[in-house]
């Protein structure tokens, strides 16, 4: 068995886990990226619409081309990508990790570092999460296995198509099973409003007419062999309208259905999570609870925007590659969720510098204020426009705003929204 | 013996009609003999009916008095698991089932399975006080009054028994036809010369000189195509849920409420690959193919199972099933029938099914015996199956080590259940070719993902290794093709 030394190991070769390596590599420290596909890029090699990039490269690409400007970086970097390789544990012995890992060239490989960065990304929620009755014929697919037969391996997997779920996954195979001649009938939402970005409701149902069934929940999937139809009913204050129920005939039914954080690798590690991001608990360092394991990307908590992903694995590179100088955290101060916000990641800040966080609404709500609270006093109050759960806010939090509250102990900084 | 013709139209001493665990026992059990057995099933795989979808238990002994065919058979079939594991290596461990009583009339009603258990010889049943039993196991709900603990009681992966004890019968010359369903039988020749023509749907023949009907759901149908015995197979739908492994639910026995009339209830299983099973309902159905889950059912499944172990929770559901029970009146009919010759009926096997079916092959061998089949030892018979190594369960130096012989353990094709690409070649080798199939052999799109990441790479190894092109995958066999065109 193959033993290799490294400063850091970060496992999942998407957009967020290369972007952390590049910057613990630029910080001169030896990185290592363990990634299960054959290629780097994650997820991004079967997004082949565009929208990507627009914050990071202030152009619309495509998935492939946003993964590949980092690819480009990675290729001379010196990083070592190890890729094919599913990782199996990771373990800590005494002040190191050691990242167990499998592949079909090299067989199981111990890759020894200081600190490890959890990038692996999430998984899509399937028929038995959403708890959908019916019978078990072929035809049901999640949105991004079906992306990938399609985009990727180049198989149609049904003509007649209904999907369940308003996920923006869902939304883009909505368009592209369009495109390649299928018929769409419907996209059924169990909430009163899309799960997914204004901008595909737009340019992936209006534009070609499909209808969308909000407050509509599906009752069933019928078919025995194969799919048949789904069955679903309004919701009508808060309860289901049984008896307006009507089918939709379909030979494929599409799942997006919301997307959770793959932290199984992490639970195993002592990390632990965060219920309301399936996530880890992580510190003003994006550390997680156990010292030198980091995260982020969607492995933290699902994102919006490759993007913002990107933005925020660089933050956590920067933050191993300090951790590992031996830098720490001079003092942090706890975040809370207040009235409004479903989660804010990280969960602690650091006073003495400017400081980034990611948050969620729980309401649609136009005209919005999103307040910043520490020790009951309002630090700042910030008008937007329109806040909805499926839109990312972020905030930055100066360090002289946060100044003040440095020296108290136990003080909390509350983030609502109103 | 061994009076095979040979081509196509063979004459067999034994055909089997249905894959399920009858007849996988009885097949087995039959392969021990210098015979030529055939056995037959209508779907893409074996196991893929009654047998696939149930609640994987082997019982107590505790539930039915001994004046039923199906206790006795019951409390003989759940002694030989042991010896067929160590033969054939399918998941079992004997956990222990405990019943949970949580008030005071409930009491009452396990005092009687205690007696009943007692009677039966049910090894170790014991009555226990609640501090006992939440001793025995400590998930249960603190409302619980007391219950019953019956040590010898244990978990079973259905299809993985299955699968294992055909195997064992092909490597000692079984022969399997799958998508075989039986459209026509008529009787040839007279006396010991006689023999069973029977014609499947797609027009294949076979002969053979004794039946066995263990057809499941279809054993009226298959018993009406011979002239035989005219009775009826009643369905009752079972509904299930699977947890996750990480809930936080997992007991460590298998948890029974008080039986009702009409059931055993609804169970919490602990199955034996870490996750959690919770049900069965229990319904009078009219289609016999309706498989279907209802949103009414599995909310009453979740509240039952809530009851007794208060940490089951919807968040942790990866799947919901349904399993359809053949019934019969109250008891098995199993015998040969006194309208037609050399055919052995099984039928109406419903629960305890699974734990009474080694003794079923056992019995239907002395049935058959008693019908003029002669039976000769084969010298060379294999009980043994070689050992198989899934990955999940190997450490990282034994990975390695199994890795140096064959590189595609290296290639974890299912990251939740840890299956890498050797044990998918493995299963397809086997004759598993459709995704049920490999589900089932070996565990890949059981997790928590459901497929969602492997499918596509489990389409490209089938096809590669089968020939298949994309229009001939399927999820289960027939119309249940997966793709529906290419670019």
């Amino acid at each position: 068995m193959k033993e290799y030394l490294f400063d850091a190991v970060v496992i999942g070769g998407g957009a967020a886990g290369m972007a952390a390596a590049l910057e613990i590599r630029a910080a001169g420290r030896r990185a290592a990226i363990v990634e299960r596909e054959e290629r780097l890029g994650g997820i991004l090699a079967q997004c082949i619409h565009s929208g990507f990039g627009l914050i990071e490269f202030d152009e619309e690409l495509t998935g492939p081309e946003f993964a590949e400007r980092f690819e480009e970086r990675v290729g001379p970097s010196g990083i070592e990508a190890f890729c094919g390789c599913t990782v199996l544990e990771i373990e800590s012995e005494g002040e190191s990790k050691v990242v167990a890992c499998v592949s079909r060239r090299e067989g199981v490989m111990r890759l020894r570092a200081g600190a490890v960065v959890l990038a692996m990304g999430c998984r899509e929620r399937n028929r038995g999460n959403v708890r959908i009755p019916g019978s078990r014929p072929a035809g049901v697919y999640t949105a991004g296995l079906a992306q990938r037969l399609v985009n990727v391996e180049g198989y149609v997997p049904g003509k007649e198509v209904a999907i369940i779920g308003s996920g923006d996954i869902g939304l883009i195979m909505a368009r592209r099973m369009s495109w390649i001649g299928c018929k769409v009938h419907a996209v059924v939402e169990i909430l009163p409003y899309p799960s997914g970005l204004a901008r595909n409701i737009v340019q992936c149902l209006r534009d070609f007419g499909i209808p969308l069934y909000l407050s509509h929940l599906t009752t069933g999937i019928y078919g025995r062999d194969r799919v048949e139809g789904i069955e679903v009913a309004p919701i009508e204050n808060g309860a289901l309208a049984a008896e307006k129920a009507f089918r939709i005939p379909c030979d494929t039914v599409l799942l997006s259905v919301g997307l959770v954080p793959e932290n199984e690798l992490s639970r195993a590690a002592g990390v632990s999570i965060n219920p309301m991001t399936n996530g880890p608990w992580v510190d003003s360092y994006l550390m997680t609870s156990v010292p030198g394991i980091f995260a982020c990307g969607n492995v933290l908590h699902v994102h919006d925007l490759v993007d913002y992903a990107v933005e925020e694995a660089r933050r956590a590179g920067r933050f191993a590659a300090a951790w590992l100088s031996g830098a720490r955290p001079a003092r942090e101060l706890r975040i809370k969720a207040g009235p409004n916000v479903r989660y804010v990641a990280p969960s602690r800040l650091e006073p003495g510098r400017e400081n980034k966080l990611y948050l969620r609404s729980m309401i649609v709500k136009n005209d919005a204020v999103l307040e910043v609270k520490a020790d009951g006093k309002v630090l700042r109050s910030a008008k937007k426009s329109h806040v909805q759960p499926s839109e990312m806010l972020v905030l930055s939090l100066g360090a002289s705003e946060l100044e003040p509250y440095a020296g108290e102990p136990d003080a909390t900084v509350e983030i609502s929204i109103r | 013996m061994g009076c095979r013709s040979g081509g196509s139209e063979s004459t067999y001493d034994v055909a089997i009609i249905g894959a399920g665990v009858c007849g996988a026992n009885i097949a087995r059990r039959l392969s021990s003999y210098k015979l030529d057995v055939v056995l037959v099933d209508k779907e893409a795989d074996v196991s893929f009916g009654v047998s696939k979808a149930n609640s994987g238990i082997v019982h107590g002994g505790f539930h039915h008095n001994a004046r039923y065919l199906k206790a006795r058979l019951e409390i003989r079939g759940a002694l030989m698991f042991d010896r067929l594991k160590a033969e054939l290596g399918f998941p079992f461990v004997r956990c222990g089932i405990v019943v949970a009583a949580l008030h005071e009339d409930e009491m009452r009603a396990v005092e009687q399975l205690y007696a009943q258990g007692v009677e039966n010889g049910a090894i170790g049943i014991e009555m226990c006080s609640a501090e006992r039993l939440l001793e025995l196991e400590p998930k249960l709900s603190r409302d619980t009054l007391g219950g019953l603990y019956a040590p010898g009681g244990g978990i079973v992966e259905p299809y993985r028994f299955v699968f294992s004890l055909v195997e064992s019968a092909r490597k000692n010359g079984l022969e399997l036809l799958t998508g075989w369903r039986l459209s026509a039988a008529r009787r040839e020749g007279g006396g010991e010369e006689g023999a069973w023509r029977l014609e499947a749907e797609d027009g294949r023949v076979l002969r053979a000189r004794y039946v066995v009907n263990c057809a499941g759901l279809g054993a009226d149908e298959v018993s009406r195509a011979f002239g035989a015995e005219d009775f009826r197979i009643e369905g009752r739908k079972g509904q299930y849920y699977l947890l996750d492994k990480l809930t936080r639910a997992r007991p460590r026995r298998v948890v029974f409420p008080v039986p009702t009339s009409v059931s055993k209830g609804m169970l919490v299983v602990p199955t034996v690959e870490g996750t959690v099973l919770i049900g069965p309902s229990a319904e009078p159905i009219v289609d016999r193919e309706d498989r279907s889950t209802t949103r009414e059912e599995l909310e009453t499944i979740i509240r039952s199972a809530r009851n007794m172990v208060p940490d089951v929770s919807e968040a942790d559901v990866i799947t919901s099933f349904a399993g359809i029970r053949p019934t019969l009146g109250e008891d098995y009919y199993i015998d040969v029938s006194a309208k037609v010759p050399a055919l052995v009926q099984v039928a109406g096997v419903q629960s305890p099914g699974l734990t009474a079916s080694p003794a079923i092959g056992e019995y239907v061998k002395d049935l058959l015996k008693k019908a003029g089949l002669v039976l000769v030892e084969k010298p060379d018979w294999d009980p043994y199956l070689e050992p198989t190594r899934p990955a999940r369960e190997l450490s990282p130096f034994e990975l390695d080590a199994l890795w140096s012989e064959d590189s595609a353990y290296g290639d974890i094709v299912c990251r939740c259940e840890r299956v890498s690409e050797a044990e998918i070649v493995a299963a397809i080798r086997r004759g598993h070719t459709t995704l049920d199939g490999i589900k089932y052999f070996t565990r890949a799109q059981m997790g928590r993902c459901q497929g969602g990441f492997c499918t596509y790479k489990i389409i490209k190894i089938l096809m590669r290794e089968t020939g298949m092109s994309w229009d001939e995958v399927t999820k289960h066999g027939g119309g249940s093709t997966l793709l529906r065109g290419e670019l």
